[in-house]
């Protein structure tokens, strides 16, 4: 669309950039502060430079945190996104069961997430949990508040669990944009079941996965409160992903300094991909 | 193969119903049935753990609490996107893109960098414990959202119905109340659904802003679970109870969750 330009739409934004910059700006402004100070207590602050970001950047805590962030984020994304799209592709294209899936697979993405947390948590308790009960009968020893491998297990299930459903919600809007007149020309075409996924769906869902990549890309480099209700970041730190670390320093050890260094390492990260998200986003647009 | 489709999303389904079937089934029991041992139904069958939340203030109050802010951030979300997302989507100004950029990074923003700066803010402001603090707090990530939201729904209406609506001589607010807003009413449906969902699902935010007289359901429920022993059928039941808001939602809006998904660009 043609737009016209006007300086007086400033006016009409206003308000909006009012309301989050006192909610962005501020807040990032203390924790910038924060992070190139140093207190003994009693308000009073000193300028330490850049040695809180030289100190977070060279330690073994904030490496192994990144790993396990990015061995978490790694794992959910090449799970979630061939199963969300399989799962759409099965998904009836309308009338009253397409309803009901869409009803039922919509629910995990409204249940608060430390109940997500708690709930599995009951569910995959070794002795009463369903899973966990489930697993040990098996035969397979399963405890995840003991064994890294079985708590790894769980969180990662427990993620595929509560966002495959927006993948799935994804894909589907897009494939439901796909006219019917190219399915009736692949198949006076004689084209495989393979064909049509290949030239049809997939290029037709390329910007709705592009979206649905990066947000759960996103999202999962923030998660917080699942794992940290599930497991608490343990057993000994083996869960303790990024934000975990981060309030541990912040809240529970109050380093600020660290803390805020942290923060502020985390959130250029989540910028840069934000920015390729949006390059990303735009470019496809414009085709 | 094609006979066999179905399973695909039936397997998904159980695989999604199982933990919210236990967490029924754990809220259906006496704790000692609970801590007695693995059991597929609950053999002594009671709503004791439903009863005590709902005829115990300290319990109910967090429903309550939860409702009222994220009430109060949906339609403050809204109101203040409607105005900037049609800017955005009809005028070129200065800065335009960049703070459209802005405003994305901002969805982006990991609530647990926020939380500590947070709290001094709106403490020195004078509203740590109220409603309104979690509602504006929320803003942070659901007006992006609502804005990106509502301005891929009005880039599909097309130019030509403003330009005829001013030579009709309708004013700007008359304009955009009795004709826009109604073209673009399913978006407007969706816009809330989802800023109701992120404000409903958050709680870092919401529990690190609130101590007493605001206090969401999900601090009741950690406090439980620390200080009285481990109340698993309370626990349980309290989960329940935080899943029928959003099941109500979603059966209202089923049918453009995925027009929205599509139309909106979330």
């Amino acid at each position: 669309m043609q737009k016209t330009l006007n300086n007086k739409a400033w006016f009409m934004v206003l308000p909006v950039l009012l309301i989050v910059a006192l909610n962005a700006v501020v807040p990032l402004m203390t924790v910038v502060n924060y992070s190139v100070q140093d207190t003994f207590g009693n308000n009073v602050f000193f300028f330490e430079g850049t040695r809180w970001f030289s100190e977070v950047m060279a330690s073994e805590r904030f490496h192994g945190a990144l790993m396990r962030q990015l061995f978490f984020t790694g794992t959910i994304l090449a799970i979630e996104i061939p199963l969300g799209v399989a799962i759409a592709l099965a998904m009836p294209r309308s009338g009253f069961w397409a309803s009901v899936c869409l009803v039922l697979m919509a629910l995990p993405l409204l249940i608060p997430w430390n109940v997500v947390g708690a709930m599995w948590n009951i569910y995959a308790l070794p002795d009463i949990g369903l899973l966990g009960f489930g697993l040990n009968w098996l035969g397979i020893p399963y405890d995840f508040t003991q064994q890294p491998v079985s708590a790894w297990f769980t969180v990662i299930l427990m993620d595929v669990w509560h966002w495959t459903s927006l993948v799935v919600l994804l894909a589907y809007a897009g494939l439901q944009s796909i006219d019917d007149n190219y399915y009736r020309a692949a198949q006076i075409d004689g084209a495989s079941r393979w064909a049509v996924f290949r030239y049809i769906q997939l290029p037709k869902m390329k910007h709705v996965l592009t979206i649905a990549v990066l947000l759960r890309f996103m999202d999962s480099f923030m998660i917080y409160t699942e794992p940290f209700v599930l497991t608490g970041g343990g057993p000994g730190n083996t869960t303790t992903v990024l934000s975990i670390d981060l309030v541990k320093a912040a809240l529970g050890e109050f380093n600020l300094g660290v803390a805020s260094a942290m923060s502020i390492i985390y959130f250029l990260m989540t910028l840069l991909v934000c920015w390729l998200f949006y390059t990303i986003t735009m470019q496809g647009e414009q085709k | 193969m094609t006979r066999l489709r179905w399973l695909v999303p039936t397997l998904y389904i159980v695989f999604l119903m199982l933990p919210i079937y236990w967490l029924l089934n754990m809220s259906f029991k006496t704790t000692n049935e609970i801590l007695g041992g693995f059991s597929w139904f609950p053999a002594d069958f009671t709503v004791d753990s439903y009863v005590e939340i709902l005829t115990d203030p300290t319990w109910y109050s967090g429903y309550i609490n939860s409702i009222i802010y994220v009430g109060l951030n949906t339609v403050i979300s809204v109101s203040f996107a409607l105005p900037a997302a049609y800017a955005f989507s009809r005028y070129r100004f200065l800065g335009d893109k960049h703070l459209f950029f802005w405003l994305l990074t901002n969805r982006m923003a990991p609530p647990a960098v926020f939380a500590l700066p947070f709290l001094q803010l709106y403490s020195s402001l004078g509203l740590f414990d109220t409603h309104i603090a979690v509602a504006l707090a929320h803003c942070l990530f659901n007006i992006p959202l609502a804005v990106w939201i509502l301005e891929g729904f009005m880039s599909g209406v097309p130019k030509e119905i403003d330009e005829t609506a001013y030579l009709d001589g309708y004013s700007f607010p008359r304009f955009f109340t009795k004709i826009f807003m109604p073209l673009i009413g399913s978006g407007i449906g969706v816009t809330a659904f989802f800023c109701f969902m992120f404000s409903w699902v958050e709680m870092l935010l919401a529990k690190s802003l609130t101590a007493v007289d605001a206090k969401p359901i999900a601090a009741v429920m950690t406090r439980t679970a620390s200080t009285s022993g481990y109340e698993l059928g309370l626990l349980a039941a309290a989960g329940v109870l935080t899943i029928i808001p959003g099941a109500i939602v979603i059966y209202f809006v089923r049918n453009y969750i995925a027009k929205g998904f599509a139309m909106g660009r979330v």
